[in-house]
């Protein structure tokens, strides 16, 4: 019974589709369900530049709105409904928390479409889900870090357990070692992905445990005050150019650039050609982008980091290709193998030379 | 005088807010009207809003009534949040642990489970309390960053749903009949956890009016000396406060996890065990004070969300307003309770 109602409704949506693209004189209504709050220098602020873009590609064409700092769970799903209720005709929801809720609303709004950040359900022919590659984006951030560390010691600040941030930390590590042999890498679990206090806390931690460079896997820019403090330790921006925060100890930054593919998708829904499908781009497409290397780098340091860029988007190069084992001692990926993204995507295991244990 | 205090600090609140939202550049009337008349009224929305204010207050009005016995009774339980979460990992716990069995007996025990969660989370501080004289405050509280801790380990790890490729959070229950705390009533919000509140609300009334225990709650917390004189067991009656705000915390983490939310996941806690402290005051720890207090802050959440949607406004911004709102409800309570006297320099 259930399954005959869902292929009616399915029936419905091309009907509906082509409803919308003969309206496309009117409006289109995007709509953006934010974790953190615009101005937190990072995650959602890049997101929200994105909206912006947006807005500035087709001007009077188009209107946005958006909800920041959204809880994930029941409150997520409610403030979904209600920019479908408001009259959004694509909502983009940009916390990988925000999975279930976005597919339960689509269910309820086949003329809706909607976008998953970060996730891997589209339960519904009108869910997306968009991702970055930020590990290759790591890969490079970490090269530079292994090349940069003094005390041969790279602090790490991880949100979750999550095979996100799980290959994020591979590749860092990975990149960091092959530029410096002797480097070990810290790992703190701060099971947030925007808390200054928190993030704070560990960064002081891993610079008393003798870290001089402190990557982070988190949203705000604490850490970064917290080196600027310490000053001799140096950080990158996350996911944001972060210029305006540390500006003398910064080396480089990875920057999620998510405005091309937001104007593409709202320019699919005015055009009708929206359909569901999962992009997963990197440095070659552009989604991810490496900020300036700042002059604290040396010039050859800097010149290999870019080239290792190079290499990345012209896909000479994958992050991940063996002979790397894992932490366990077992073979991974073996000579000349390079990882799948099936394995990627579900990465649960650290790769060898880490120390410390998943948290389970 | 107390109604007449409420109003004089409703409108406070609406003129306060009016001149912040009036800066902000937003047309004062319009918020106002979207935060508190559109949920309930307006056509578009209102299907939809209204039962949400019910599954949004439910929990908020279950834990206050659970806390606001303590409070009577000078036990100050800060923890809820903490005794919400437990609730809901026995309560999911034990509905996991049946997957995929489908049985009528299944719901029935995770109710069970969460709130014997809940009890025993709460059973710490009160045990610490008797025993070691410990401050409650401060022991429930911090159990709420073990609780927490706890939380993640089992969407990392023991509940971690073995078909979602590693990611964290547990089966969802809405694709599991048996555990799913569904709506009852279709567009109605109508859930077990709404149901359980109401009756809550009942038992509540009937205990601190009519019932010894009620009187001993009402009379350690005015003159605990008395109290004692007149045979309240002091340690006793910590157990209890702490034993049923602790339950009916876990109650409402397990109609919460099993429903509106879903699954088990690291920050699954929405924080309603915290603002359940203030809906308690709010309502004057009096059940029925509660309850309006509960949908109050409800509709606030609901439509501060809305007018923040439709007019961009910072969310900031909205927290502000609900700070306001408490601030006149309580100095308004201040000045109707006490009489302010100005002194002149010399008598003191």
């Amino acid at each position: 019974m259930k399954k005959r109602l869902f292929l009616a409704a399915a029936a419905v949506v091309p009907a509906l589709v082509a409803g919308d693209a003969a309206m496309a004189q009117d409006k289109t209504k995007a709509g953006f369900v934010y974790f953190g709050p615009v101005g937190d220098g990072g995650w959602t602020y890049e997101h929200d530049l994105g909206r912006k873009a947006v807005e500035a590609e087709f001007g009077d064409r188009v209107e946005t709105i958006y909800q920041e700092s959204v809880p994930e769970g029941a409150d997520a799903e409610r403030v979904i409904t209600h920019m479908a209720l408001s009259g959004a005709d694509i909502i983009f929801t940009t916390s990988f928390g925000y999975m279930d809720a976005t597919n339960a609303v689509a269910a309820r709004f086949p003329e809706v479409k909607f976008e998953h950040a970060t996730g891997y359900k589209r339960e519904h022919p009108n869910v997306s889900t968009y991702a970055a590659r930020f590990y290759e984006g790591r890969a490079i951030i970490g090269y530079i870090a292994g090349s940069m560390t003094r005390t041969n010691r790279i602090g790490y600040i991880a949100a979750f357990p999550i095979p996100e941030v799980i290959r994020g930390i591979n590749a860092s590590y990975l990149w960091a070692r092959k530029a410096n042999p002797d480097v070990e890498m810290t790992v703190i679990w701060v099971y947030t992905w925007f808390d200054p206090a928190k993030e704070a806390d560990a960064a002081q931690a891993l610079i008393d445990a003798g870290a001089d460079v402190v990557m982070q896997h988190t949203d705000s820019t604490a850490p970064q005050a917290v080196a600027q403090k310490a000053g001799t330790v140096w950080t990158f921006g996350q996911t944001s150019d972060g210029a305006a925060f540390g500006p003398k100890l910064r080396l480089s930054s990875i920057i999620d650039d998510w405005a091309p593919y937001y104007i593409d998708r709202v320019r699919a829904v005015m055009d009708g050609t929206w359909e569901s499908s999962a992009t997963w781009d990197g440095i070659d497409q552009g989604m991810v982008k490496i900020g300036e290397i700042t002059d604290e780098v040396p010039a050859e340091v800097k010149a290999g980091a870019l080239a290792l860029k190079e290499a990345i988007a012209s896909g000479e190069t994958h992050v991940f290709t063996g002979p790397v084992n894992r932490q366990d001692g077992s073979v991974w990926l073996a000579e000349g193998e390079t990882a799948d993204d099936a394995t990627l995507l579900g990465m649960n295991f650290y790769v060898e030379g880490l120390t410390g244990t998943l948290p389970r | 005088m107390t109604v007449l205090a409420q109003l004089i600090a409703v409108t406070a609140t609406m003129v306060a807010g009016g001149i912040l939202f009036w800066f902000l550049g937003k047309n004062p009337f319009e918020v106002i009207r979207i935060i508190f008349w559109d949920p309930l009224f307006d056509e578009n929305l209102s299907s939809y809003a209204r039962p949400q204010l019910l599954v949004k207050a439910a929990p908020l009005i279950l834990i206050a009534l659970g806390l606001s016995l303590g409070f009577r009774a000078g036990i100050w339980n800060i923890g809820a949040e903490g005794q919400f979460i437990i609730g809901a990992i026995f309560g999911a716990g034990a509905g996991l642990a049946f997957y995929p069995a489908e049985s009528a007996i299944i719901f029935p025990l995770m109710v069970f489970a969460g709130a014997l969660g809940g009890f025993l989370w709460a059973m710490i501080p009160a045990i610490l309390k008797t025993r070691f004289n410990t401050n409650e405050i401060l022991v429930s509280l911090l159990l709420v960053y073990v609780a927490e801790l706890i939380l993640a380990s089992m969407s990392l790890g023991l509940m971690r749903n073995p078909e979602g490729s590693g990611f964290p959070g547990s089966r969802n229950f809405r694709s599991y009949p048996s555990a799913h705390n569904a709506e009852l009533i279709a567009n109605t919000g109508i859930h077990w956890g709404v149901i359980t509140t109401v009756f809550a609300l009942a038992v509540a009334c009937v205990l601190l009016q009519r019932h010894m225990l009620g009187y001993q709650i009402r009379l350690a917390g005015q003159a605990a000396r008395a109290a004692r004189f007149s045979g309240v067991n002091p340690a006793g009656l910590v157990i209890i406060c702490l034993g049923i705000s602790g339950s009916a915390a876990g109650l409402a983490g397990m109609f919460e996890v099993s429903g509106p939310s879903g699954q088990i996941s690291i920050d699954f806690n929405a924080g309603y065990g915290f603002t359940a402290i203030i809906v308690a005051f709010l309502g004057r720890l009096n059940p029925i004070g509660i309850m309006f207090a509960g949908l109050l802050l409800a509709l606030t959440y609901i439509g501060g969300e809305l007018a923040s949607l439709r007019l961009g406004l910072p969310s900031a911004a909205i927290q502000v307003f609900q700070g306001m709102f408490l601030f006149f409800m309580l100095a308004t309570d201040v000045l109707v309770t006490f009489c302010l006297r100005w002194r002149s320099r010399m008598a003191i």
